[in-house]
C-alpha cells in the first residue's frame, strides 16, 4: 500500500506547474508520485459515455505520447479517461490521475485495477481533497483546474455539449495552455463539444505526432525518438497498405481486407458488415473472430466490432 | 360382498395403479369413501348415488364402504367416479362378476349417468398396458387420446348404461368423436397457426436467422440482445417453424404432459408439433418450474421437446431465473415435497430476449445515455452462471430504413424461408441421430464433457484457435465446451465430420455474452 503524502503550497514538493496560478489548492494529497517537472505532460480528457472510436483514439494518443516520454494526466473516470490511462500504461509511460475524492477512495470502483497499475508503473494519484472525502458531484468540475494546470497541453476526446472535459479546456485556456480536440463526425452528439472547440480555434488532433511537435516546438523538452516515431508511423501505414497483420506478418486475404474496409467505413454490427461487404454470414462470423483473435478488432457489446488502433 | 376395480392416479407425470374396493354389508345405511382422498373424490359418493338412481338403480339400504388403495398416495380429481360406480354395481350384483377383471377405468360421472372426460388419460392407459391389464374403459371423449397408447382393448363409453351393456358382452361403439384430421392439429400455447409465420417475413437480420438455424439444428439455447423493436420476439416466434418434427415417442411424451395438465385441446388426441411456450415475465417460480403442495408441471415441463421463450429476461425475478439453471443442465426437474419427490421432464430449448441496457440502445452511444453503473446493474440481474448456459447469443440490431423499404422487391427474397431452413435442420438432425443411435442423447446440446472429446474432433488449426480464444476471450470451462458443441452442430449442418476453423470461428462469434469482457 502506497503512503499518502501531503504537499503544502509552500513545500518544495508542491508541483511547480501549479504555483503560478491563482485558485490552486492550499495543498495536495498524493499517493505514488507527482508528475516530473523535467518531462512534458499532456492531459487527455473526455466523456464518460464514449463510443469505441473515442475510447480507441484516446488509448492510441495516450500510448504514442507516453512512448515518446510524455506524462499523461487524466481524471480516472470511466470512458475516455480510463482509456487514456490505459493507453499510457501500454506505451510504457507514467500516468497521473487527479481525483474528485480522497486519494484513498477509488471512484468509480471498477477502475481499481487500473489505479493499481498506475501506481505500479511509477505514476500517481493525486487530489486536493483530504483522504476519506466522498466523490461529490461538485468536486469533479473543480479538480479539472488541476488537471489542466499539471499539463502542458490538453487533448479533448469526445465531449458532449456540456461535458466536464470542456471545463478542463476552459481552465487550460485561462492558464495559457494549448488545447487540442479530436475531430468527430459533425452529426455525432458525442463529439459536439470537441468539434465545437475546433470551431473556436483549438488544435486539431489528426495524429499524435501533431501533439508531439507542438510539445517539442516550445524547445523546453527533448522528446525521445520523436523522429523515429514518425518513421515508425509511416512504416505502420505502409504495412496496412500491404495488407499485413502487424506482429505476425501474415498477409490479409482479400475478404478480410474487404471486412476491414467496411469497418473503417462505419459499419459495426454483424448485419451491417454482411450488407456492406457481401460476405455470407457463416463465413463472416469466422473471419471476424479470426481478426479479433489476432488483435485487429475488438468486440463491444455483442456482435458489434470496432477496429483496434495500433 | 367385496369386489375390486382397477383405476389409475396421476403422481407427478406417472400414473400409479389404484385398487378401488367396494364392500356392501348389513348395518346402518351409509356410503363411506376412505383411502387418503381429496374432497373432490369424497364428493363422488353423491354423484355416484344420484347417477345410479337416475338410471333406475336404487342402492340398497346397506352399509357401503369404498377404499382406494394404496392408501399412502393422495387421490385427487373426479377420475374415480366411474370406477367407484362400477365397484358398487359389482358389489350389489348388478354387473356379472369377472366381467371387469383386469380392467382399468377412469371417468367422471354426471348426475344423469353420463361419463365425462378427465385429464391424464394417456399416462393411465400407457401404465395399464405396461402392468399387463387386459382392457381399459375410458370416457368416450378421451377415447382418441387413449387409443394413442395402442392398447388392444381400449373402449370408450359415454354413459353408465353403456358400461352395463359392456359387462353383458356388448362392445361399445368405436367411432372416435370430434375431428379426425391429425394433420390439422395445432400446437397448444401457440397463438397463431404456423403457416402464417415464416423466417422469410424477417427482413435482413441474416446473422439472427443463422443463429436461429444453428439453435434449431442442435437444440442449443439462444439469447437475443438488441434494442426495442428490432425483431427479437419476431425471430423467436419463428423458431418452431424450423424445428425438426417430433418422433412418435416424443409426441407421446408431450401429449402425456399436456393431458395431465389438462391442456390437451379437444379434438386433438396427439400433439404433433413441438410446443412453444412464451410465459410473461411476471411468472412465479412455481408456475415456471412446477410446484404446489402436490406438484403440477410448470412452463418448463410444458415446453418439453419444444421451445421456452422468455422475453425481457432482466425483468424477470432473479430468483425465478436462477431456478432454470439446474433444469437447463439436467433436462428434468426434481421437485421434493413432504409427500415425496416428483420428477418432471424438461428437455426444452431456451430462447431468451433482452435489451443490452435499460434504454436498449447500448453500444450505440449516440442514443444510449445509460451510465456504466446503470448498464452493469441491469445486466447484473442475470448471473454469469445463467449466461454460461446459453450456447448461442447474438445481437439483433435495429433494422435500417433501407432494409424495410426493400420489402416487396426481389432483394427481399434473398433470405432463406422456413422451408429451406427446415431442410438444413433435417440434414443436421439425421447426422446427429446416426451418431447418437443407441445412446440417450438426441442433440449435440446434450453432450457430456467426455462425449465432447469423443464426438468433436478438431483439426490442428481449429484447436490452436480454441486455445487462443480460451486465453484472450476469457471463456469459462463450461463456455469452452458450449462452443465445441455449437461447432459440432455447424459441422453437422455442412455434413462435415471434423470441425475446422470456420466452424469454431462461427461458434465463437455466437458464443454467449460475457459480462467481464462486455466493456473492452
Amino acid at each position: 500500500m502506497d503512503r499518502i503524502v501531503y504537499y503544502d503550497r509552500g513545500d518544495s514538493g508542491y508541483p511547480e506547474r501549479m504555483k503560478p496560478f491563482s485558485g490552486m489548492p492550499q495543498g495536495i494529497y498524493v499517493k505514488g508520485r507527482l508528475p516530473k517537472e523535467e518531462l512534458p505532460s499532456a492531459a487527455i480528457v473526455g466523456g464518460r459515455a464514449c463510443s469505441a472510436y473515442g475510447r480507441e483514439q484516446a488509448r492510441r494518443f495516450a500510448r504514442e505520447l507516453a512512448a515518446a516520454g510524455v506524462q499523461i494526466i487524466s481524471g480516472l473516470a470511466s470512458g475516455v479517461d480510463a482509456a487514456a490511462h490505459q493507453g499510457a500504461l501500454e506505451g510504457g509511460g507514467a500516468t497521473f490521475a487527479v481525483l474528485g475524492c480522497g486519494v484513498n477512495i477509488c471512484y468509480p470502483r471498477e477502475n481499481y485495477p487500473l489505479m493499481e497499475k498506475i501506481l505500479e508503473q511509477e505514476g500517481g494519484v493525486l487530489s486536493e481533497f483530504s483522504p476519506g472525502e466522498r466523490p461529490l458531484a461538485w468536486h469533479f468540475p473543480q479538480r479539472n483546474r488541476i488537471i489542466s494546470a499539471l499539463s502542458d497541453l490538453v487533448l479533448v476526446v469526445e465531449a458532449r455539449n456540456k461535458s466536464g472535459a470542456l471545463i478542463t479546456a476552459d481552465y487550460a485556456l485561462e492558464q495559457g495552455k494549448s488545447v487540442y480536440a479530436l475531430p468527430g463526425r459533425v452529426n455525432d452528439p458525442l463529439s459536439e463539444g470537441s468539434n465545437g472547440l475546433i470551431a473556436q480555434g483549438a488544435g486539431i488532433a489528426v495524429h499524435p505526432s501533431a501533439l508531439l511537435e507542438e510539445l517539442s516546438a516550445s524547445g523546453k523538452w527533448r522528446l525521445s525518438q520523436a523522429a523515429d516515431r514518425e518513421a515508425c508511423q509511416e512504416k505502420d501505414g505502409a504495412k496496412e497498405f500491404m495488407g499485413m497483420v502487424p506482429g505476425t506478418g501474415r498477409k490479409l486475404t482479400p475478404r478480410e481486407q474487404h471486412i476491414l474496409q467496411a469497418l473503417r467505413g462505419g459499419s459495426h454490427t454483424l448485419e451491417e458488415l454482411h450488407r456492406v461487404s457481401g460476405v455470407p454470414v457463416p463465413e463472416l462470423t469466422a473471419l471476424l473472430v479470426g481478426l479479433q483473435l489476432e488483435g485487429l478488432l475488438c468486440e463491444e457489446g455483442k456482435n458489434a466490432y470496432y477496429l483496434r488502433e495500433r | 360382498m367385496f369386489c375390486r376395480i382397477w383405476s389409475m392416479v396421476i403422481h407427478g407425470v406417472e400414473a400409479v395403479p389404484v385398487r378401488v374396493e367396494a364392500d356392501v354389508s348389513d348395518g346402518m345405511p351409509m356410503f363411506t369413501i376412505v383411502g387418503y382422498v381429496s374432497a373432490q373424490v369424497r364428493e363422488a359418493q353423491d354423484r355416484v348415488r344420484t347417477a345410479l338412481r337416475n338410471m333406475g338403480i336404487v342402492l340398497p339400504p346397506k352399509r357401503i364402504v369404498i377404499n382406494l388403495a394404496p392408501a399412502d398416495i393422495r387421490k385427487d380429481g373426479p377420475r374415480f367416479d366411474l370406477p367407484i360406480a362400477a365397484a358398487v354395481l359389482l358389489a350389489i350384483g348388478r354387473i356379472p362378476p369377472k366381467s371387469l377383471e383386469e380392467t382399468m377405468m377412469i371417468g367422471e360421472l354426471g348426475l344423469n349417468g353420463d361419463v365425462q372426460a378427465v385429464n391424464g388419460v394417456l399416462s393411465s392407459v400407457l401404465k395399464a398396458r405396461e402392468t399387463g391389464m387386459k382392457a381399459c374403459i375410458l370416457p368416450r371423449a378421451n377415447l382418441a387420446e387413449g387409443k394413442q397408447a395402442r392398447m388392444e382393448e381400449t373402449w370408450g363409453i359415454s354413459s353408465l348404461k353403456e358400461l352395463l351393456a359392456y359387462c353383458c358382452g356388448e362392445k361399445p361403439a368405436q367411432e372416435i368423436p370430434g375431428p379426425q384430421d391429425e394433420q390439422e392439429a395445432v400446437c397448444p400455447g401457440e397463438e397463431f397457426p404456423a403457416q402464417e409465420e415464416d423466417f422469410d417475413d424477417i427482413l435482413g437480420q441474416e446473422g439472427v436467422k443463422r443463429a436461429a438455424l444453428i439453435s434449431a439444428c442442435g437444440f442449443h439455447n439462444l439469447l437475443f440482445l438488441g434494442p426495442p423493436g428490432s425483431g427479437k420476439s419476431m425471430a423467436a416466434r419463428r423458431i418452431p417453424t424450423i424445428l425438426p418434427p417430433m418422433t412418435r415417442e416424443e409426441q407421446l411424451e408431450v401429449t402425456r404432459l399436456y393431458s395431465i395438465a389438462g391442456l390437451l385441446p379437444s379434438g386433438q388426441p396427439l400433439i404433433q408439433k413441438r410446443p412453444f411456450r412464451a410465459p410473461h415475465h411476471s411468472i412465479t417460480a412455481h408456475a415456471l418450474v412446477g410446484g404446489g403442495r402436490f406438484p403440477s408441471p410448470g412452463e418448463i415441463t410444458l415446453a418439453h421437446r419444444g421451445v421456452l421463450f422468455l422475453d425481457e429476461l432482466p425483468e424477470m425475478s432473479r430468483k425465478v431465473l436462477e431456478l432454470l439453471r439446474q433444469p437447463l443442465e439436467e433436462h428434468q426437474i426434481l421437485i421434493s415435497r413432504q409427500e415425496g419427490t416428483y420428477l418432471f421432464p424438461a428437455a426444452f430449448v431456451l430462447v431468451a430476449a433482452m435489451n443490452p441496457c435499460p434504454c436498449g440502445y447500448y453500444p450505440d452511444r449516440t442514443r444510449c445515455r445509460c451510465t456504466d453503473g446503470e448498464i452493469s446493474r441491469y445486466l447484473g440481474k442475470i448471473s454469469q452462471a445463467f449466461l454460461d448456459r446459453m450456447d448461442l447469443c447474438t445481437e439483433v440490431p435495429a433494422v435500417s430504413c433501407e432494409t424495410l423499404m426493400s420489402q416487396g422487391n426481389a432483394k427481399r427474397r434473398e433470405g432463406m424461408t422456413s422451408a429451406q431452413m427446415r431442410r438444413i435442420v433435417a440434414c443436421a438432425r439425421e447426422a446427429q441421430q446416426e451418431r447418437y443411435s443407441g445412446s440417450r442423447q438426441r442433440f449435440n446440446s446434450e453432450l457430456t464433457a467426455a462425449q465432447i472429446e469423443k464426438f468433436c474432433p478438431l483439426t490442428p488449426e481449429a484447436s490452436r484457435m480454441m486455445e487462443k480464444a480460451y486465453d484472450s476471450l476469457g471463456l469459462s470451462a463450461r463456455g469452452f465446451h458450449r462452443v465445441l458443441k455449437v461447432a459440432r452442430t455447424i459441422a453437422d449442418m455442412e455434413g462435415s465430420g471434423t470441425i475446422g476453423t470456420a466452424q469454431v470461428g462461427e461458434a465463437l462469434c455466437f458464443r454467449s455474452m460475457d459480462k467481464k469482457i462486455w466493456r473492452v
